[in-house]
């Protein structure tokens, strides 16, 4: 899922505190917010748009192509499936302990609509110069630059160093895909790699991703045949097994989703695993053929 | 953790495997309709006599312990009267299991066993769904049915959205010898087969809805046990509680057992931090769980070893202050690394705290700072002025910094300890960590302004005053 400045964004959740100063954000930094949802404000306005009762209200009256949720872990399946039943094709779910059985009625119900999910537990997406959707810092020009390298991240800290990087070695972002650090999530690295692969802007993709699950060694599949160069860091190799590193998707239950396996996939497909961070600007200049981007 | 994720959340908790033991399990499965033998949980020799001579007849007397592996470790007897039950709770009570002491026993009723099936409902992150497994060869550990029988062993991807009836639970029966087992698959008559199908899918079809009544991240019946008579019973269950739907399940969660978690990892849970001790030496505070494993990474990619796992961001980071307690009191830290991203989370918010938590407990191990992203100007001046110290350019700096810190420690302890005359064996370990530390020192001198030779030398004069932090 990319999400690009003409799109038109509803924010449900708008009234609440993180709501309402992601939403101002957002707006500064050129988001098209057209609307939010709370059932308890319906008819008011908030930070200038209208707010409406419903995700299917809101469709009726101004439309919109994504919607961004700031809602409680226990709220989201109803305001999920809200948006889902409005025809929203693209829902950016940034909550955090959301219940796994939850999250897959949603996805569920996403893919019998044909609506895609970032998320949950992503930190959002970015086109640098153009829009965010979520809570990345996309106005900090030393973290987000236009440019032609698509990020896919589950991390939104990590994914975040790994802009920073990329800036100060001279590139810029077409796109930052969160995907989030759940261990089940609708747009999957898979997905993200997919999409960056067919966008024009895209030169370049840094996958960021963690221990556990096996979406590291799916899109590692997918890229065997990817003519787009593309640089890995996968975090969690020093973590110990079968202990939840924070993320609930992070972690090791035997050989599944280990670090080696991870790494020796992606490797076989192309793409250079890097032992730290750091080293991403110096991989993508050599994946680019380029080492001293302007 | 991004604030707005948890702005609303009605408890502040950290992530956790709640697993349920078997006593605790079975009753899930009896609300749904899946028969479970006579039991009673017994703590004592006494009460498992008690328990048995109350059953009557034979009966086997289970360890208590949240984990598979007790047959094998000898904690599952059979025992064919009361005193032999006693005498079996009196063998397995005290034992460890996989790290687990085992408190009580479960002593149920044991009955002819005709067969013995596997079945299990589970959340499957390849089909995003809820996945039903099932395999008539019980008993034994599935991976070794999926290794060595994979024919055997069903796997049915289950729409959430239209659920799991009789006949999704009859379509993965389908051409399953239900015989198997201890009865050979000739002697089953027709009658018989049809019988187990019918009785199979509906115990598949009541697992499903115990796993959606109760927010299951695993719902496992091994085994699945089919009796002469033809009536099926649960003999073992495991279930783990999705720890995202303990919100929900509060009732539920407290009959469940907490991840076994050590002093200190016990008390970042009791203030809602992930805390997670290591056995190194190099502390960690990072924010966010990606950032924070990455740290970790780039600790033992510079030859250090991470003395922990924490995170501090998001609104996390108004607990700075317990966090580097936390930190600082695990004795074997000998420095520590600050490695902060900002995002959403704002780096100079994290930085205060850090530093006012710092001021408080004045340690005297060395300190070194990467902070970057949002807010991270204002951060830089507070490191400045108010702890004379410049953060490195790049988190690798920092983290070269810290390890060689760490060893420099370390061989100077070891140092101490030789001239002393103790220890006298660790002398060439010692040698060896002094020419690391001292190399990685060079590296990284300058970087940090001086700040890593002079936190040593106020670590090396207070023979290291972590236990002042506390």
């Amino acid at each position: 899922m990319i999400v690009r400045g003409v799109q038109r964004v509803l924010v449900q959740g708008i009234t609440g505190r993180q709501g309402t100063f992601w939403t101002e954000r957002m707006q500064e930094y050129g988001t098209r917010i057209v609307a939010g949802v709370n059932p308890k404000k319906a008819g008011t306005e908030h930070c200038g748009v209208p707010v409406y009762a419903s995700a299917r209200e809101a469709m009726r009256e101004t439309g919109f192509d994504v919607s961004v949720l700031f809602i409680p872990p226990l709220g989201v399946k109803a305001a999920a499936l809200d948006a889902i039943e409005a025809g929203c094709p693209r829902l950016v779910v940034l909550t955090e302990h959301v219940p796994v059985q939850d999250v897959m009625e949603v996805l569920a119900a996403a893919r019998a609509n044909g609506a895609a999910v970032a998320g949950p537990n992503t930190a959002g997406l970015v086109t640098p110069g153009e829009c965010f959707v979520g809570f990345m810092p996309a106005f900090e020009s030393g973290i987000f630059r236009p440019g032609s390298v698509g990020v896919v991240s589950r991390s939104g800290s990590l994914g975040t160093l790994i802009c920073l990087n990329l800036v100060q070695a001279g590139f810029g972002e077409s796109a930052f895909i969160g995907i989030g650090g759940d261990p089940i999530i609708g747009t999957t690295t898979r997905d993200a790699v997919r999409s960056l692969d067919a966008d024009e802007r895209t030169e370049a993709v840094v996958i960021v991703g963690e221990i556990g699950g096996q979406m590291e060694e799916d899109a590692a599949e997918y890229m065997r045949d990817m003519r787009k160069p593309a640089v890995a860091f996968i975090a969690g190799g020093a973590s110990p097994p079968g202990k939840k590193m924070g993320h609930a998707g992070a972690i090791v239950m035997g050989d599944k989703g280990t670090y080696a396996s991870k790494r020796k996939a992606l490797e076989a497909a192309g793409a250079e695993v890097l032992d730290t961070p750091s080293d991403v600007g110096r991989a993508l200049g050599a994946a680019l053929g380029d080492p001293s981007p302007s | 953790m991004a604030p707005g994720k948890r702005t609303d959340l009605t408890h502040d908790r950290t992530s956790e495997t709640m697993n349920f033991e078997e006593h605790a399990a079975k009753p899930l499965l009896r609300a749904a309709g899946i028969a479970i033998p006579r039991g009673h949980p017994a703590r004592s020799a006494d009460a498992a006599r008690s328990a048995a001579a109350e059953l009557g007849g034979p009966v086997v007397v289970k360890a208590q312990a949240p984990t598979g592996k007790r047959g094998k470790a000898g904690g599952i007897r059979t025992a064919d009267d009361a005193a032999a039950a006693g005498r079996a709770a009196e063998a397995i009570l005290g034992m460890d299991i996989a790290g687990h002491r085992v408190e009580s026993v479960l002593v149920e009723e044991r009955a002819a066993i005709a067969a013995e099936y596997y079945a299990a409902v589970l959340n499957d992150a390849v089909s995003k769904g809820p996945l039903v497994m099932f395999s008539p060869e019980g008993g034994m550990d599935v991976e070794e049915v999926a290794a060595s029988m994979p024919d055997r062993l069903r796997r049915a991807p289950v729409d959430i959205a239209r659920g799991f009836d009789l006949e999704s639970a009859r379509a993965m029966l389908d051409g399953l010898d239900l015989g198997a087992g201890e009865a050979p698959a000739s002697e089953a008559s027709a009658a018989e087969t049809a019988a187990a199908e019918t009785a199979v899918a509906g115990a598949l079809v009541a697992l499903y809805r115990a796993y959606r009544d109760n927010d299951a991240e695993l719902l496992e019946v091994n085994p699945l046990a089919r009796l002469a008579d033809g009536r099926l019973v649960a003999l073992d269950c495991k279930f783990t509680l999705d720890d995202s739907g303990i919100g929900r399940r509060e009732a539920l969660a407290e009959k469940g057992s907490p991840e076994r978690l050590t002093g200190l990892e016990a008390r970042g849970k009791a203030l809602g931090l992930k805390y997670i001790e290591l056995d190194g030496d190099v502390g960690v505070l990072a924010n966010g769980a990606g950032l924070t494993m990455t740290t970790m990474d780039v600790v033992t990619h510079h030859g250090g070893r991470p003395a922990n796992f924490l995170e501090i961001g998001g609104e996390a980071y108004t607990k700075a202050k317990p966090a580097l307690e936390l930190v600082l009191d695990n004795p074997r830290v000998r420095c520590l690394v600050v490695n902060f991203c900002g995002a959403f989370a704002r780096t100079d918010v994290m930085t205060g705290g850090v530093l006012d938590a710092w001021e408080a407990l004045a340690p005297s191990i060395p300190i070194f700072f990467s902070v970057h992203g949002t807010g991270s100007a204002e951060a830089r001046v507070m490191l400045r002025e108010r702890l004379g110290v410049t953060p490195c350019e790049t988190m690798d700096e920092a983290i070269a910094a810290a390890v060689a810190a760490a060893a420099g420690a370390a061989a100077r302890e070891a140092g101490a300890a030789r001239d002393t005359g103790r220890e006298a064996g660790r002398e060439t370990e010692g040698a060896a960590g002094r020419e690391a530390g001292a190399a990685a020192g060079r590296e990284a001198g300058g970087e940090t302004d001086g700040a890593a030779d002079r936190e040593s030398d106020t670590a090396r004069e207070t023979d290291r005053g972590v236990g002042g932090a506390s």
